[in-house]
């Protein structure tokens, strides 16, 4: 048995004096799709920029692939993102460069293949997502759901052996959504990838999830198989996958407080990152 | 006891102050990364693609050339007319050429030069990296393992370099020549003589002065607008007021560096 692809130990995460993860512990097995899940503020951006190592956790590892990736060198790290493939909520296409050219960028800049050879794997990848022919066009030009797929194409462009997805099907129509889904499954079967996919749509997370992660203000709430998470009777989890709206809390000093605008703890919004 | 009005007072005045020395630090070691990326990136197997820089050098310097021409010229013929007015007061009008050379070469062309293109590209690569930004096209390019440093900052930065001093150059010969043209026909010389003049006053320290000071404009707009650009938070808006802001902050850093280097280079 191979080690994990994905590898989350107790990780926890401030910004300021708010706690974002609480003690965020997961994995993904090779060439499996986990599927994380969970309510706006829920953390699952934040753990998915952990995963990315774009955000330093206050404590606790975050193993890619067996290594750690805030302890590896500059190099190392550099040589890890080019076997990990990402694929943004908005897409993150270069504005300035046409669809075949962002597709593209990645072997420009980390291999020493000819243009030649460049150009058969883009429109590869193109084919792939169902976008052939459209290399030439801008990204501004391309509908939303073709903007994701260009994203996919781009993430998968070096043949990495784990991708991320950011709410891959949100703001799209059921149909396009569901044709997202397909996609994810195909790349999965016939590439063997692992995937991490963050969403909150509940039937594509049921229709691609080999296990699911429920993550609720910063916590796991529950980790299983989709049938697991299914039967679970915890009432929150089956609130969220009956879209029921959560009774709100009654405490009439807190809420007395709030209207005075006094503050219960200095917050801090997280600054923007260095580039 | 501190009263609450003075305590919010210097409450604000202490953030600032920290949020300034932080914006100057990220300045410093922005422009240190670029260095290094610039030299070492081969080693890192990220080489600064020279198209890149070239690409770079056409925005900021060839595109530019047009405009560059028009204001230096302008600004040549303005010297001459309050030059021979000026002059006239003592009936010395035959001695403009001197003041209109030295103060040409050695601070208008640079700063003309610098404050169009803090104006013209300062401002469009902080409003190209904000946007960047807020779409997440540089947290993309870090996952892709390729430094945003290295992609975004290093071609402007060495573009802006190499085609300041050069459009600096072609500022200062083109206002010289306008301002020949007019300084000749009103004081019935040829532009022969005006140019024999020109030579004989204009030493090479002259030129260079002009030359290294617009090689510091250069880092300056660059590092400015990136640093307006990366901090651009919340949304459109913000990428709107970091542009203005970065057009503000590049121009008053010119003027304020050229006094610095006016002052500790000519005493």
């Amino acid at each position: 048995m191979s080690a994990p692809s994905v590898e989350v130990r107790n990780l926890q995460t401030y910004y300021g004096t708010r706690h974002i993860l609480k003690n965020v512990s997961v994995e993904v097995q090779a060439g499996e799709i986990l599927v994380i899940m969970g309510g706006s503020g829920s953390g699952k951006t934040t753990l998915l920029n952990h995963l990315l190592g774009l955000l330093r956790p206050s404590s606790g590892t975050v193993r890619i692939l067996g290594q750690d990736i805030n302890a590896i060198s500059p190099e190392d790290k550099q040589e890890l993102r080019t076997k990990m493939g990402v694929a943004f909520q908005s897409g993150a296409l270069f504005s300035s460069m046409t669809v075949g050219d962002n597709i593209a960028l990645p072997l420009r800049e980390h291999t020493d293949l000819d243009e030649t050879t460049i150009g058969i794997v883009t429109r590869l990848k193109l084919e792939v997502v169902s976008l052939a022919g459209f290399e030439h066009l801008m990204p501004a030009e391309l509908s939303g759901g073709m903007v994701k797929r260009a994203a996919l194409a781009r993430a998968i462009v070096m043949d990495p052996k784990l991708l991320f997805c950011d709410e891959p099907s949100a703001g799209l129509d059921p149909v396009v959504a569901s044709s997202i889904d397909d996609l994810i499954l195909r790349l999965r079967d016939a590439m063997g990838m692992s995937m991490v996919v963050v969403t909150h749509d509940l039937d594509s997370a049921f229709k691609i999830a080999d296990r699911i992660c429920v993550l609720d203000k910063g916590e796991v709430l529950a980790l299983g198989t989709v049938d697991a998470i299914r039967s679970s009777p915890n009432e929150r989890i089956q609130n969220l996958l009956n879209r029921r709206t959560e009774e709100a809390e009654i405490d009439p000093d807190a809420y007395l407080r709030r209207l005075m605008g006094i503050k219960e703890g200095e917050e801090d919004e997280p600054q923007g990152k260095p580039i | 006891m501190i009263p609450p009005r003075l305590h919010h007072l210097l409450d604000r005045v202490g953030r600032a102050s920290i949020r300034s020395v932080e914006e100057f630090g990220f300045a410093a070691s922005l422009f240190g990364e670029a260095l290094w990326w610039l030299v070492m990136g081969r080693s890192r197997k990220q080489p600064v693609k020279l198209a890149s820089v070239v690409n770079q050098a056409m925005e900021v310097g060839i595109a530019a050339l047009p405009i560059i021409t028009i204001l230096s010229a302008t600004i040549g013929l303005m010297l001459a007319i309050q030059g021979i007015y000026t002059l006239r007061t003592f009936g010395a009008e035959s001695r403009v050429t001197l003041g209109i050379a030295l103060s040409t070469v050695r601070e208008f062309s640079p700063l003309i030069t610098g404050i169009l293109v803090a104006g013209r590209s300062g401002s469009a690569l902080a409003a190209r990296l904000g946007t960047m930004r807020i779409n997440q096209e540089i947290d993309s390019l870090t996952v892709m393992g390729i430094s945003p440093v290295r992609f975004l900052v290093v071609p402007p930065l060495v573009a802006m370099a190499v085609m300041m001093p050069l459009m600096t150059l072609w500022a200062d010969l083109v206002s010289l020549f306008a301002a020949g043209v007019y300084v000749s026909s009103q004081l019935q010389t040829s532009l022969a003589a005006y140019g024999d003049e020109l030579l004989t006053i204009l030493r090479v320290n002259d030129f260079m002065h002009g030359l290294a000071k617009s090689s510091i404009f250069a880092a300056l707009i660059t590092i400015v607008g990136v640093v307006n650009g990366a901090s651009v938070s919340g949304g459109a808006e913000g990428v709107g007021r970091m542009t203005t802001r970065s057009v503000v902050h590049a121009i008053s850093a010119i003027i304020i560096t050229d006094m610095v280097f006016a002052f500790m280079v000519t005493r």
